[in-house]
């Protein structure tokens, strides 16, 4: 692993500032702290938990489906994972859910079989960073044929000044399995610019499926710069629910490799640029096999003047027949100092494929905020809710508590910009 | 003091164009007052106005709701304080269902009563009632589950809007070709439902072109609305009237109906 953590170092600092994207100039790689340590050892229980931590959570205001699966939350506080411990009957299934430090340590073999061979140290410079000074994060093996009821979930967060957070996350789905795992982020505010930059890698074996949910809200100075990547083999499924919030930049591109015939691979993803936001997001989706399929659907919002935009990838290699692949991409542009943007990069190289591509802007009407108006909305819970009317296809297929989450998050973020 | 009262009421769309040329009319809790007119005589303009629609502003006379001069309220503050506007042609809202809305829709009202304290509705309370109103209204289940008015027929947007109507319990309604759109069964279940509606807390503005409404809904008034003014008043018998002769007695000279 220092091997590995010394070439990525070299590899960050050999490459440049993508040119692309968001303004990646603000970052000061000098002045964050890479690595800070709360509390001394892991708590095992939730009792042990550190009390100013777990007031934190508290104010935070952890759902209670969060409470209810404590036992199965890993968390993340200031880079160290200090909570974690599985459910019984997880263990009992052979299923390891542990924080990625302990994941390396206990269980090597099966770690170094996967780690850093989906996203590669080398991917990009933020992902080199990564690699370079990682720590914390979740480490996630599901057996074969175990299908894992309750999402796990983790929270992260960022408490400390100009702390970057590294985390890597590794999740194998072994053949015919099922996991959701949900990773919710808030952060609270900071003087100064903060960075995060996660590497997250899934396997999803022939006919598993996984699904990755994420609800961030970080705060508006963090920058946000995370690789996600996924392989689906034979008959698997691999799903990304990703809602982004806050930030003061964030570039993700969840993304599938399609690697075995009949993989199926769903990205999910809200954007939301507020003012000063620039939240540049979306999805890839790589078909290398035969009748495997896509879906990607985006929808962002800006607003008092933030920015939006969807960039996406999809890529059909040369004998992949008889793949499908539909991108619907929504912009919601919520007045007219606001911005929305639309990057669909397409490369097929094979001639028998079915793909679609369909991209809208709008507006929120007069005539619709004049409707729920009559009915006795103020103006900013009659824009929250077209909002959440828009945003709602992906919404729904989010657990109940972040779903309910998701639209606090949205009438907060309208309220600030009446009047 | 009437609960609605209009003063020489004048209404102009933005480029200053006078719609609502000088309405006087009294609305109070228990009575049911119909407005009937040409098309383009202004009729949805005023009901706009009433409401707070941006577009339509009034730029004479005055509109006072329960003694206060609306024209300081927004469309929200209307409701709130008991204003209900039927629509003519309802918007659609994709992805919110009608029970989500129609649960804000009831919180936000509760809220403003309760002095700006958050005081919602208890959810077992709200499904019963929200399943005796659509009960009530023929509306099938299934539509409280749809997204607000997004691909509804027609007679169901308007149905939709009565069961508004019914949930919020406003004060004053206005209903703006309510009647338009349904068809014969669904005209009688909406009729008898706006009826039961009025009572001593709650008067009605029924817009309508047609008799056939009004045999259910049986006005008390009747009032004959053509280029932006009423020009006759009268009982229930003036609606047959003009069932019969048209609004041709009552156009100015040369004009066509
Ligand atoms: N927003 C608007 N912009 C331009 N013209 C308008 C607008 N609203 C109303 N008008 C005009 O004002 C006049 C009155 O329209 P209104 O819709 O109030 O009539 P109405 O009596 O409701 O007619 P109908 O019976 O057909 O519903 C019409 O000539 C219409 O074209
Ligand atoms: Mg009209």
């Amino acid at each position: 692993m220092r091997k590995f953590r010394l070439k990525s170092l070299e590899y960050f600092q050999a490459r440049p500032l993508p040119a692309w994207g968001g303004d990646l100039t603000g970052i000061d790689f000098d002045n964050i702290f890479y690595y800070i340590r709360p509390t001394e050892k892991q708590a095992s229980s939730w009792e042990d938990l550190p009390p100013d931590i777990k007031n934190t959570w508290d104010k935070l205001g952890i759902p209670e489906a969060e409470k209810k699966y404590l036992a199965g939350v890993g968390a993340q506080y200031e880079s160290e994972v200090v909570y974690h411990k599985l459910k019984e009957d997880l263990e009992a299934q052979g299923v390891l859910f542990l924080d990625m430090d302990s994941g390396l340590r206990e269980h090597e073999e099966l770690v170094k079989e996967y780690f850093g061979k989906i996203i590669p140290q080398n991917d990009n410079k933020f992902a080199a960073l990564n690699s370079a000074v990682w720590s914390g994060g979740s480490f996630i093996y599901v057996p074969p044929g175990v299908k894992v009821e309750m999402p796990l979930q983790a929270y992260f967060r960022i408490n400390a000044e100009n702390m970057g957070q590294f985390e890597r996350t590794l999740i194998i789905v072994d053949e015919g399995a099922y996991v959701h795992y949900v990773e919710g982020c808030t952060a609270p505010v900071y003087s100064s610019d903060s960075l995060h930059s996660a590497v997250v890698e899934i396997i999803v074996k022939p006919g598993a499926r996984c699904r990755y949910t994420t609800i961030q809200n970080w705060s508006n100075n963090v920058y946000n710069l995370v690789t996600k990547r996924a392989v689906a083999y034979e008959n698997a499924t691999m799903e990304w629910v990703d809602a982004n919030l806050g930030s003061k930049l964030t570039m993700k591109y969840p993304a599938i490799w399609l690697m075995g015939e009949g993989a199926h691979g769903e990205v999910l993803s809200i954007a939301f640029g507020g003012k000063d936001q620039h939240l540049d997001a979306g999805g890839k989706a790589v078909h290398y096999a035969p009748h495997t399929s896509s879906i990607i659907t985006s929808k962002s919002i800006s607003k008092d003047g933030g920015r939006a935009s969807y960039r996406g990838l999809l890529e059909v290699a040369k004998g992949a027949v008889g793949s499908k692949s539909k991108v619907v991409c929504d912009a919601l542009i919520l007045d007219e100092d606001s911005r929305s943007d639309t990057y669909p990069y397409i490369r097929i190289d094979e001639s028998n494929v079915d793909i679609g591509h369909e991209a809208t802007v709008s507006k929120i009407g007069e005539e619709q905020l004049f409707y729920l108006m009559s009915r006795g909305l103020s103006e900013a819970e009659a824009s929250a809710m077209v909002v959440s009317g828009f945003v709602e296809p992906i919404t729904k297929e989010l657990p109940l508590e972040y779903a309910v989450e998701m639209n606090r998050l949205i009438q907060l973020q309208m309220e600030g910009s009446v009047g | 003091m009437a609960l609605l009262e209009l003063n020489d009421l004048r209404v102009s769309l933005e480029d200053g164009t006078e719609i609502v040329k000088g309405v006087d009319l009294d609305v109070s809790p228990g009575e049911i007052h119909a407005l009937m007119g040409p098309n383009g005589s202004g009729k949805s303009s005023l009901a706009y106005a009433l409401m707070g629609h941006p577009a339509y502003e009034i730029t004479g006379g005055e509109a006072l709701f329960d003694g206060q001069d609306v024209s300081e309220m927004g469309a929200d503050k209307r409701a709130q304080a008991g204003l209900f506007l039927a629509f003519q042609y309802p918007h659609a809202i994709p992805g919110v269902t009608v029970t989500s809305f129609l649960r804000s829709a009831i919180n936000a009202i509760r809220k403003a009563r309760a002095g700006g304290e958050d005081d919602p509705v208890p959810i077992p309370e709200f499904r019963k009632e929200l399943l005796e109103a659509m009960e009530h209204l023929k509306i099938p289940r299934e539509l409280a589950q749809r997204y607000l008015n997004d691909g509804f027929s027609g007679g169901e947007k308007k149905r939709v809007e009565i069961l508004q109507m019914a949930m919020l319990k406003p004060r004053i309604a206005v209903l703006d070709e309510t009647d338009s759109g349904l068809d014969i069964d669904a005209l009688r279940i909406v009729a008898n439902g706006v009826r039961e509606l009025v009572g001593p807390e709650t008067g009605a503005l029924v817009i309508t072109h047609y008799q056939r409404i009004l045999n259910h809904i049986k006005p008390d008034f009747v009032h004959v609305f053509v280029d932006g003014r009423i020009v006759e008043e009268g009982g229930p018998e003036l609606a047959h009237k003009l069932e019969e002769e048209g609004y041709e007695a009552f156009l100015p000279e040369g004009a066509e109906a």
